[in-house]
């Protein structure tokens, strides 16, 4: 039933099939050029080398290599002078955290390894509540970055600490001497420290004022909660406790006000006792959250205006007029009835940025009487005021701010009107940079003055209403940096440390613990009172809402990616080679555009010979006149005719490596901070070379791979039905795949055997098991053109299938109606209508582990064993690079290390350097050019959880065991465990009726176990 | 006293005993070390008549932590301390010193203030006897450090003796062996010139093939000996090849000195001590120069006893004030200076970097000795890699040696099911699953 439905990874494969055809034939996409290279006889002639020379070269290079192998290096080992007590080589430290850097938050736990932070984790104490996302996880790449600013620069040149403090202060009471004002241009802080030590300082210099400034702004969401509730906070909402959600326009699983909601999301989405959450998504471009939908409507951000305004009518019984587009309609009205319905278990949420559209979410909710609305503890991550930002640069240009010190933003790269700001900053006569590196902002102010990063920094974060979360440094500061609360208590006349100062201020937040126990735990939670709201006028706001005009041309709609988000870390390579989510390209920001708006402009994409995806360029123009040219183009199914999407985030320039200097700088089209634009889209001529990783490791048209359902037969069928089976043939008489099999079966009963357990309901595509499986496991960085050869290293791909039936009953239907050629054109045609809005489904694939491994068998020197405790081994040092193995996997998850990729000046990323390498995992082999790897299952992990069980004389507990790709998945999608210990969750959930191996008909039995995907359509 | 040979090729211990057997003659190997030479000093101008031999020993249980005889320590030098004090006033500052700082006595607050204002533990239990017999001790003369100087110029070892007397006798067996040849010959002739002076007809030879041709045209020796000779080449190359990057008896020269039998050896120091990380972490751990410290603050100087025709007492010495230097501790002023230099130490034992291997796991869990696989370390002088470190050598190990699983609550459930599948009581760690590749190599 469900293998019958068609399941397609791009355009292309749906479309015309030749090329992708021909591409899934074959493990590796390139042949390698030996005709090319000895077929071309007038270059082999002219060539200078003779065969003599040549075999002269192969001698003297074989016999130097032999003599330099037969002496030993000389190593030498160093040990401490004095040793710290805490430390000991060879074992880890794990040290409790929070970060907030303006865009993104977590409760963390860091892992170091001989003092250096080697691991970002999720501190899973009760109370931290934030998990990392897929950038979180990469951040601690960002602390070895070598293109960080070093140490402080005055007007271009190097200068030191003291002088930058004194000249800060000298111009401070310059300032005030002459009635100038000094500014604080500051992203969201949630730091009431810092926050205190600013306004201590505006307390004595009323010539003195703080801006805040979000990068991608939430100003629209925060007006509204201001206005009603009379403080500058979001909601904080509670997705475990709705069953129904309707979501227009707000990517609420990416990073819609702050994200961190997939968690909650994704408990609801379980199915348990035959129910689950129901989930509309009204949106314009493909978002995860529209991945995630049970039914996903594709719409303008006009539309879904009028959508809301049409909701709120049908939910409190109002009769705003609304023009909604009469193909809609039926749908909206039917997620209206039953968010109606479902009453206080209903939730709305909405990402417009539009003051009124997010009154309309409050008062929605407010009738719902939502339980996943609340206003106790609300987030306090976004406090940024666009309007104040724009009169700061009036001021700046009006030459009345003598002194501007920002810290944590970077204006002159994500503002808009970028060049006013940079008018303005000529005319203040210093400005002062706070960052983490040279960026555009810092290259041109007067003093550029280096940060620590948050794993070097001190720091108290209040992320949501009534928690409060300490931020410790885990590693000395690498460079000359001083936090931005030292310079603060620097010009505030303060002495001692911010250590002293944090810890003495902490006591008021930590009321009933003490400072070390909140150290410890990393986060206090407290008990925050709700908020008293008032009301607003929304019929008022229903009506400007409903009458507000569609923009003429394409609609633009600006987003951050899964992995750029705004951008502060484009010079972290595991995030540029981190593929998108949706479209699967990595290193790009593009412009995605519909099938249909894409025949109109005459924009295609192509899957060329060598399995590259290329597409076309196009002009974008605003309406105000701002131009961004030869944007590459991706069309994509599922955006909403009319719309075009753009990442932001890209297009960086200073302080990053070249190879990082990617995609284009599409914050120049952010105008108003508004992420919708009304553009007009011109075909530019040319071809983009995409790296894109969706046409690779095709699965040869297996498409079982994914089962689906819907939850009325979840509910109703046997497990027979949705979750069947294959059946093969066995002297003639069909039988259950998993019954016959080749070869003998090993003993798994004793000791331990692990699975993992993938549920595709929970699973929401984040990424950020991807990240942390590159930081535990050492997994190198192959850069654009190597991952546009399909040669990514990634040892865990989370592979994205679109499929094109509605439900299962139509899918049967259609199958059974096709009769002769005319009836399959119409089925094709229809097809291509379906590639509009299709369903998406994400499958994270690693190493099956398969019991009955196909390559071990064909492995011709045995690199390649089993374990007993289910682990699929490989031995690096052994393998000479046959690819026999990666040949014969039908999962495709085997990755050949085509080059050496670290120590290499071809492949200029983190470990090409001595301080990138810093943040390798020193249990874990880096492996060399010519041998195959993938997925260990954490080995490393598992081996050391059972070693700590042993020196301690106890058997091991449930939920001990974990894979880096486990431990980050916040979702509880992965779970990792012990599958010989029948109470553990993963034995439960091996046996679970909704499980299934990937292609059980080839009777590999793999470790591996994925949950049926039900849909509650 | 052993000498530790840096080459031990086997080809030169066969031509050793070779040699020795065609002498017929035992030449002695043995040379034990000179006899101390610290010779009994006469006591000289015996203060209070007290015993040097009691005091000797007096002075090791109650004073040795904080005095030596001859270098500043906690305390001052004492040798002749005699000759500074009267008796009574030694008396009564052994009795109680803090109470003869307070009296205001004007030489005990100096003596006070010259040691970092230490209070010296008071010793009521010692009477005046005892303290005579500790005074007679410390006036004893100082020991001449002559003799051991004279014993570390002394050559090592007798092994080249040995060798020359062999050389000699095989020289003369040779010169009689070539004077043999020429008897012989000279014989012949007389007896070829006999034969023809009496007119017997010597048949003259036959011409015969030279042997190399009879041996080429005899196709199965050739086969047979280029067989040979393969097989023989192929065991040699082979025995090459396997030992390149086998680092056994690797034995490198140290940035300081350091002594495993002096430590582990003779003082009987748990290695466990100083490689304390071998507990509970992965690497064994060279120890941090704090830990060399909690005992070097008092141990300045090693023991005349110490030294060996080999090595010093002097050289000794300085290996310790190598260790000062690098710590940063003033001797004299007993007290740190704060200038750290790192000791960077030779790595002797260097797995590679694609094997994962954990000390915890063998010496905390498995309980195994630290000599099973670094050799009696207590008896080297200088550090080597005992073991070939390869993996034959780990997997035969792990082949054989039977988990201790008793006591460990870990293993219970496992050792259950396992012994009831091989049949067994005790089980291998093969058995265990230790010889899977994925256990070392990730």
């Amino acid at each position: 039933m469900s293998s019958n439905k068609k399941y397609w990874k791009s355009v292309e494969e749906l479309e015309n099939g030749s090329i992708v055809e021909a591409l899934r034939n074959n493990e590796f996409v390139e042949e390698i050029p030996t005709d090319e290279f000895l077929g071309n006889a007038d270059a082999m002639s002219s060539s200078s080398t003779s065969r003599r020379d040549f075999l002269k070269y192969v001698g003297f290079s074989t016999a130097a290599a032999t003599l330099a192998a037969c002496e030993g290096p000389v190593n030498k080992s160093i040990p401490y002078v004095l040793q710290p007590e805490q430390i000991i080589p060879g074992v880890a430290d794990y040290y409790a955290t929070s970060v907030f850097d303006g865009f993104d938050f977590a409760n963390l736990l860091v892992k170091t390894r001989e003092g250096r932070p080697i691991k970002i984790d999720n501190n899973t104490i009760s109370g931290a509540k934030f998990a990392a996302n897929a950038r979180i996880h990469a951040s601690i790449l960002s602390l070895y970055d070598n293109m960080r600013l070093k140490a402080p620069k005055d007007g271009g040149k190097d200068s030191n600490w003291s002088a930058v403090n004194s000249k800060i202060k000298s111009s401070i009471a310059e300032a005030k001497a002459k009635g100038g004002q000094v500014v604080f241009l500051t992203n969201t802080l949630a730091s009431p420290s810092t926050e205190k030590l600013i306004a201590d300082f505006i307390g004595v210099n009323p010539n003195a004022k703080h801006v805040i400034y979000d990068a991608v702004s939430s100003s629209e969401a925060l007006d509204a909660f201001e206005a009603v509730y009379g403080e500058r906070a979001l909601v904080d909402y509670d997705f475990a406790k709705a069953s129904l959600i309707v979501s227009v326009g707000a990517d609420f699983l990416g990073d819609w006000q702050g994200g961190g909601y997939d968690a909650g999301y994704a408990q609801g989405r379980i199915p348990k006792n035959g129910k689950m959450s129901r989930h509309f998504q009204l949106e314009a471009n493909m978002t995860l959250s529209g991945a995630a939908a049970d039914k996903r409507l594709p719409m303008s951000v006009a539309n879904q205006k009028q959508a809301l305004v049409h909701i709120y009518n049908v939910i409190t019984g109002s009769a705003v007029a609304v023009n909604l587009a009469p193909e809609f309609k039926a749908e909206v009205t039917k997620a209206a009835q039953q968010l109606k319905a479902a009453g206080s278990k209903g939730l709305l949420v909405s990402g417009i940025q539009d003051k009124n559209a997010q009154l309309l979410v409050l008062a929605i909710n407010q009738v719902l009487a939502s339980e996943a609305f609340t206003t106790v503890g609300v987030r306090e991550i976004r406090k940024g005021s666009d309007a104040k930002v724009a009169q700061l640069i009036n001021d700046m240009k009006a030459g009345s701010v003598h002194t501007l010190i920002m810290s944590g933003v970077n204006p002159v790269y994500t503002l808009a009107d970028s060049a006013s700001f940079v008018e303005g900053l000529k005319k203040v006569k210093t400005s002062v940079a706070l960052s983490l590196k040279e960026d555009e902002t810092a290259a041109i102010s007067t003093i550029a003055a280096p940060v620590p990063h948050y794993l070097e920094a001190w720091g108290d974060l209040v992320l949501t209403k009534g928690t409060y979360s300490l931020t410790q440094p885990t590693i000395r500061p690498l460079f000359d940096t001083k936090q931005f609360q030292d310079v603060l208590m620097s010009i505030n006349g303060l002495t001692g440390t911010y250590y002293d100062y944090l810890k003495a201020y902490s006591s008021s937040f930590i009321a009933g613990s003490t400072w070390n126990k909140v150290l410890h735990d990393g986060v206090f939670v407290g008990a925050p009172a709700a908020l008293s709201g008032g009301a607003a006028d929304y019929t008022a706001a229903a009506s400007a809402l409903a009458k507000s005009k569609s923009a003429s041309g394409l609609e633009l709609v600006l987003y951050t990616k899964t992995g750029m988000g705004d951008g502060q870390q484009a010079n972290n390579p595991w995030l540029q080679e981190f593929p998108d989510p949706i479209t699967r390209v990595s290193w790009d920001n593009y412009v995605t555009v519909s099938g249909a708006d894409a025949k109109k402009l005459e924009l295609s994409n192509e899957i060329v010979a060598n399995g590259g995806l290329n597409g076309s360029y196009v002009t974008i123009t605003t309406a105000d006149g701002a131009k961004l040219e030869n944007v590459p183009v991706i069309v994509q199914p599922g955006q909403a005719v009319g719309t075009v999407g753009l990442a932001l985030g890209y297009g960086r320039k200073a302080a990053l490596k070249e190879e990082m200097q990617v995609g284009l700088n599409a914050y120049t089209l952010y105008k108003g901070f508004n992420d919708v634009q009304s553009v007009t889209l011109v075909n530019a001529g040319g071809e983009h070379e995409f790296a894109c990783v969706q046409g690779q490791k095709t699965l040869m048209g297996r498409g079982d791979i994914i089962k689906e359902t819907s939850l009325e037969i979840f509910n109703t069928k046997d497990s027979a039905i949705w979750n069947e089976t294959p059946k093969v043939s066995l002297n003639h008489k069909e039988v259950e795949a998993t019954t016959v099999d080749l070869w003998e079966s090993f003993d798994r009963s004793v000791g331990h055997h692990f699975n993992l357990s993938i549920d595709l309901n929970a699973c929401t595509g984040c990424g950020a098991c991807v990240i942390a499986c590159h930081a535990e496991n050492n997994v190198p960085v192959v850069g654009k053109t190597e991952v546009r050869r399909s040669r990514d290293m990634h040892w865990l791909r989370i592979d994205r299938y679109y499929s094109s039936e509605e439900t299962f009953a139509g899918d049967n239907e259609r199958k059974e109606n096709i009769a002769g050629l005319s009836s399959s054109l119409s089925t094709f045609n229809e097809m291509e209508k379906a590639s509009d809005n299709p369903q998406v489904s994400f499958q994270p694939v690693m190493c099956q582990h398969c019991n009955h491994a196909p390559c071990e068998t064909v492995c011709p020197v045995a690199a390649t064993s089993h374990g007993r405790q289910g682990q699929n081994h490989m031995a690096y040092n052994r393998c000479v690079g046959t690819r026999y193995c990666a040949n014969n996997c039908p999962y495709k998850v085997r990755r050949f290390n085509w080059f050496l990729y670290n120590k290499n000046s071809e492949f200029d990323y983190h470990m090409n350097d001595d301080l990138g390498r810093m943040v390798l995992n020193p249990d874990v082999n880096v492996r060399s050019r010519g041998v195959m790897e993938k997925c260990s299952m954490c080995i490393q992990m598992t081996q050391a959880t059972i070693l700590n069980a042993k020196r301690e004389g106890r058997e091991v507990v449930d939920g001990e065991f974990q894979t880096a790709c486990s431990a980050a998945c916040s979702s509880g999608a992965m779970i990792f465990g012990d599958v010989n210990d029948k109470a553990s969750k993963v034995a439960k959930l091996a046996s679970d009726e909704r499980s299934y191996h990937l292609l059980e008909h080839v009777g590999t039995k793999p470790n591996v176990v994925y949950h049926v995907k039900v849909r509650n359509t | 006293m052993k000498k530790v040979g840096n080459h031990n090729s086997n080809s030169r211990k066969v031509f050793l005993c070779l040699a020795m057997m065609l002498s017929f003659s035992f030449s002695s190997f043995a040379q034990d070390a000179a006899p101390a030479a610290a010779t009994e000093a006469a006591p000289a101008a015996a203060t209070a008549g007290g015993d040097p031999v009691k005091g000797k020993a007096l002075f090791n249980s109650n004073c040795a932590a904080c005095h030596k005889l001859d270098a500043k320590s906690t305390g001052p030098a004492l040798r002749g301390v005699a000759e500074k004090h009267d008796m009574a006033w030694i008396y009564k500052w052994v009795h109680n010193s803090s109470e003869v700082i307070k009296s205001g006595d004007a030489a005990a607050v100096k003596l006070f203030e010259e040691n970092n204002k230490s209070v010296m533990t008071a010793f009521p239990q010692l009477a005046e006897a005892d303290i005579d017999n500790i005074i007679a001790y410390t006036s004893e003369v100082k020991a001449e450090p002559a003799a051991a100087a004279g014993g570390a110029a002394t050559p090592p070892g007798t092994n080249v003796e040995g060798g020359s007397s062999n050389n000699v006798i095989l020289g003369v067996l040779a010169l009689v062996l070539v004077v043999l040849v020429v008897m012989l010959f000279m014989v012949n002739n007389v007896l070829t010139k006999v034969a023809k002076a009496n007119g017997i007809e010597v048949a003259p030879k036959a011409a015969r093939t030279p042997i190399w041709k009879a041996f080429v045209k005899n196709q199965f020796l050739v086969l047979v000996s280029s067989i040979f000779l393969l097989l023989a080449s192929g065991y040699f190359v082979y025995g090459f090849l396997m030992q390149v990057g086998v680092d056994q008896n690797y034995q490198p020269i140290q940035p300081i000195h350091y002594s495993h039998k002096i430590h582990a050896g003779d003082n009987e120091i748990n290695c466990k001590y100083c490689h304390s990380a071998a507990r509970v972490s992965k690497n064994a751990g060279i120890p941090s120069l704090n830990v060399c410290m909690n005992c070097h603050k008092n141990i300045s100087e090693v023991a005349e006893t110490t030294a060996t025709p080999e090595y010093s007492k002097a050289f000794y010495d300085a290996q310790i004030q190598k260790l000062y230097d690098a710590v940063g501790w003033d001797k004299a002023t007993q007290s740190y200076t704060g200038k750290q230099q790192p000791v960077k130490w030779v790595r002797i034992h260097n797995l590679p970097d694609f094997v994962y291997f954990n000390h915890s796991q063998h010496v905390t869990v498995a309980g195994i000795e630290c000599q099973t696989c670094h050799g009696p370390v207590e008896t080297y002088e200088i550090q080597k890699q005992f073991a070939p470190l390869t993996m034959g050598w780990c997997i035969n190990c792990h082949r054989k040696t039977e988990v201790k699983m008793e006591g460990n609550g870990y293993y219970t459930k496992i050792h259950e099911e396992l012994s009831k599948k091989y049949g067994v009581e005790k089980l291998t760690e093969a058995q265990m699953g230790g010889l899977e590749c994925g256990k070392c190599h990730y």
